[in-house]
């Protein structure tokens, strides 16, 4: 090393000559444009579907498309509000249905079952998420539906007392059978974020509990449930997004009705769906209205990803003040894990 | 809270009262019966799978294309072939476009971009680009290709590889970062050059996760129907060119599921079981590549 460098001034003998750094800058500027141009990419069709559905914007304002109570194809009125609420209240009930079902289960195997079962039990679990979006549709419209109407027109006619749900006559497709579906899809998601949250759970706060004199199910509630407690939100929050944005399943089970209904066994629509079906024959305003309805659907889901981020965080925060500063990192690579996992 | 050294009742005080053993019970029980809920759609859906889709598999079923026939009864309304033909077509452009760029971008946040801020914005756009409904990215496509010129295989990939891209870039972060740091500086200390290290050391290291992570996405993007209804198309006949319209499975189960006719969806059931069986098949790679892995 005594001669790093060449008396008459040259380079370095450890260092390279400009050619052999060329590979080196090549990749690393090859890279960040790439990434740049994903970036590019995605503003350029944020930008042309924000211009697409500008003349249906134009003609009922933008509230007005998002709230108006009229969907009418052939005298040109679109207003989105029944889509909207189709929406809301297919993945509401899919939260509903889904995550204290996905809890279970994540319980079940990270606290209650035997190790032997642990490895069966996930990967079933985890099926449900190989059956594609189209396979559910076509159980849901052939089996699902038909078998269980007779039970939801019991439960109408039972709690006929109840607004929401009873009374009326229940339809084959409705929004019950299509919340019912798409609780079964958002399953192995939620599943597998709580049960990757719940093996983050320290063994001594488990222990400790156990070592108190605390019953099985009193240390799942005082030790696990509250440490886990974000990062469920966070999965709950993840599935819901993709309960708003799930297409083919519910097209063919919500029965294409775009009215506002306040039953819930009755026929209704999502904004998913509506693409789905009427955008082959669209054309003009009805394709712009389209359009829009796909631009309020992208900003729904925008929204709910970016509020269970902050929930997550807010949750997170409050949890390791309360816990005497014990930050806990690894939830959130936790959560990350688990959602490319499944 | 007397102790009496030899109470009888000492021991008593410390035993789980019945109301708490109760409710232990229950609440086990509850937990146990959701999981058993849990499995019932599961074995719903893989009955009905097999008792009316093995029904309609035949040789003929795989061999011919969808005839078009299917309003009569009596005339032969043809197998999925350019279905199965067009889903590997498509599936097999579509990660030729995403496993690279989804890789390099993973490659690009862990081994430049640490600590970056250009690295946090992207980061966030992939995060975005996951939670996009897979039709609003048909609709982008159509926007930008489809418009005036018509619908075709290739831009069915393009949906597909956009639906693909955050899952594999996603997943290949995740293991390029549980690559050993000592690994890459053992590597430079020896006088390798960056782009050296990366291609010898770390995506060897990371290989079998990442394979995992592009499996998983493979069989995601094989599933999906909503991106191809507005940018593939829909065609009967078998067709090896990517720059027309393209048939596809989910496509086709999604058309023949609306259709009348008893044999139509006899072979939609066909189609879903072929379907699931193509996307178990990538499923079960995936789990064999991943117990395989050299990282935790």
């Amino acid at each position: 090393m005594e001669a790093a460098s060449i008396p008459g001034g040259g380079r370095s003998r450890l260092g390279r000559s400009p050619l052999a750094r060329l590979p080196d800058r090549a990749l690393r500027y090859g890279l960040t444009l790439l990434a740049a141009l994903i970036l590019a990419l995605i503003v350029y069709f944020f930008v042309r579907l924000v211009g697409e559905a500008r003349p249906a914007f134009a003609k009922e304002g933008v509230l007005g498309f998002t709230f108006g109570n009229d969907w009418n194809v052939s005298a040109e009125h679109f207003g989105a509000l029944p889509l909207v609420v189709g929406t809301l209240i297919t993945s509401a009930l899919a939260l509903l249905m889904g995550v204290p079902v996905a809890i279970a289960t994540a319980l079940y195997i990270t606290e209650l079952c035997t190790g032997r079962l642990k490895g069966p039990l996930t990967v079933l679990i985890e099926l449900l998420a190989a059956v594609p979006s189209v396979v559910y549709g076509l159980w849901g419209i052939f089996f699902l539906a038909p078998k269980l109407q007779p039970a939801e027109q019991w439960v109408a006619n039972k709690l006929s007392f109840i607004p929401f749900i009873g009374g009326g006559v229940v339809t084959i497709p409705n929004y019950f059978i299509a919340g019912l579906i798409l609780a079964i899809m958002i399953l192995p998601i939620v599943s597998a974020i709580a049960r990757e949250v719940m093996t983050t759970v320290p063994p001594d706060h488990k222990e400790a509990a156990l070592g108190l004199g605390a019953t099985r199910w009193e240390m799942i509630r005082m030790a696990v449930l509250p440490y886990c407690r974000s990062g469920i939100v966070g999965g709950a929050m993840l599935g819901l997004g993709r309960a708003i944005g799930e297409t083919i399943a519910v097209t063919l089970v919500i029965g294409d009705a775009p009215q506002l209904s306040g039953h819930l066994f009755s026929q209704g629509y999502t904004l998913a769906a509506v693409i789905a079906n009427e955008f082959g024959e669209a054309t003009g305003l009805h394709r712009s209205a389209l359009f829009a309805a796909a631009l309020v659907l992208f900003v729904l889901t925008l929204l709910v990803n970016g509020v269970a981020r902050v929930m997550v965080l807010r949750a997170a925060r409050s949890s390791a003040q309360s816990r005497g500063g014990a930050a806990k990192p690894d939830v959130a690579d936790a959560e990350e894990a688990a959602v490319l996992g499944a | 809270m007397s102790a009496h050294g030899a109470n009888p009742n000492r021991i008593e005080r410390f035993a789980v009262s019945s109301r708490r053993r109760r409710t232990d019970r229950l609440a086990r029980g509850g937990v146990l019966a959701g999981t058993l809920i849990a499995l019932v759609p599961l074995v719903l859906v893989v009955y009905y799978l097999l008792r009316e889709g093995l029904g309609a598999w035949s040789p003929h079923f795989f061999t011919t294309d969808p005839t078009g026939n299917t309003f009569f009864k009596s005339s032969d309304i043809g197998g999925i072939r350019s279905a199965m033909v067009g889903t590997i077509e498509m599936v097999a452009l579509a990660s030729a476009i995403a496993v690279p760029a989804g890789i390099g971008v993973a490659v690009w946040l862990v081994e430049y971009g640490r600590g970056h801020w250009f690295a946090q914005l992207v980061r966030f756009f992939v995060d975005v680009l996951t939670g996009v409904p897979s039709i609003v990215f048909g609709l982008f496509i159509y926007i930008v290709l489809v418009v005036g010129t018509g619908f075709a295989g290739y831009k069915g990939s393009f949906a597909l590889a956009l639906l693909m891209l955050p899952v594999v870039t996603r997943s290949a972060e995740v293991v390029l970062l549980l690559v050993p740091g000592a690994l890459r500086e053992s590597a430079l200390a020896l006088g390798a050059e960056r782009w050296k290290v990366i291609f010898r050391v770390v995506l060897p290291t990371a290989l079998s996760g990442m394979v995992t992570g592009v499996l998983l996405a493979v069989a995601r993007a094989a599933g999906e129907t909503a991106p191809l209804l507005f940018t593939a198309g829909a065609t009967n006949k078998v067709n090896y060119n990517l720059s027309q319209t393209m048939n596809s499975l989910p496509v086709q189960i999604y058309t023949d599921v609306t259709s009348p006719t008893q044999s139509v969806v006899d072979r939609a059931w066909g189609a879903a079981l072929t379907l699931v069986v193509l996307i178990l098949i990538l499923n079960l790679l995936a789990r064999l590549v991943s117990r395989r892995s050299r990282l935790a």
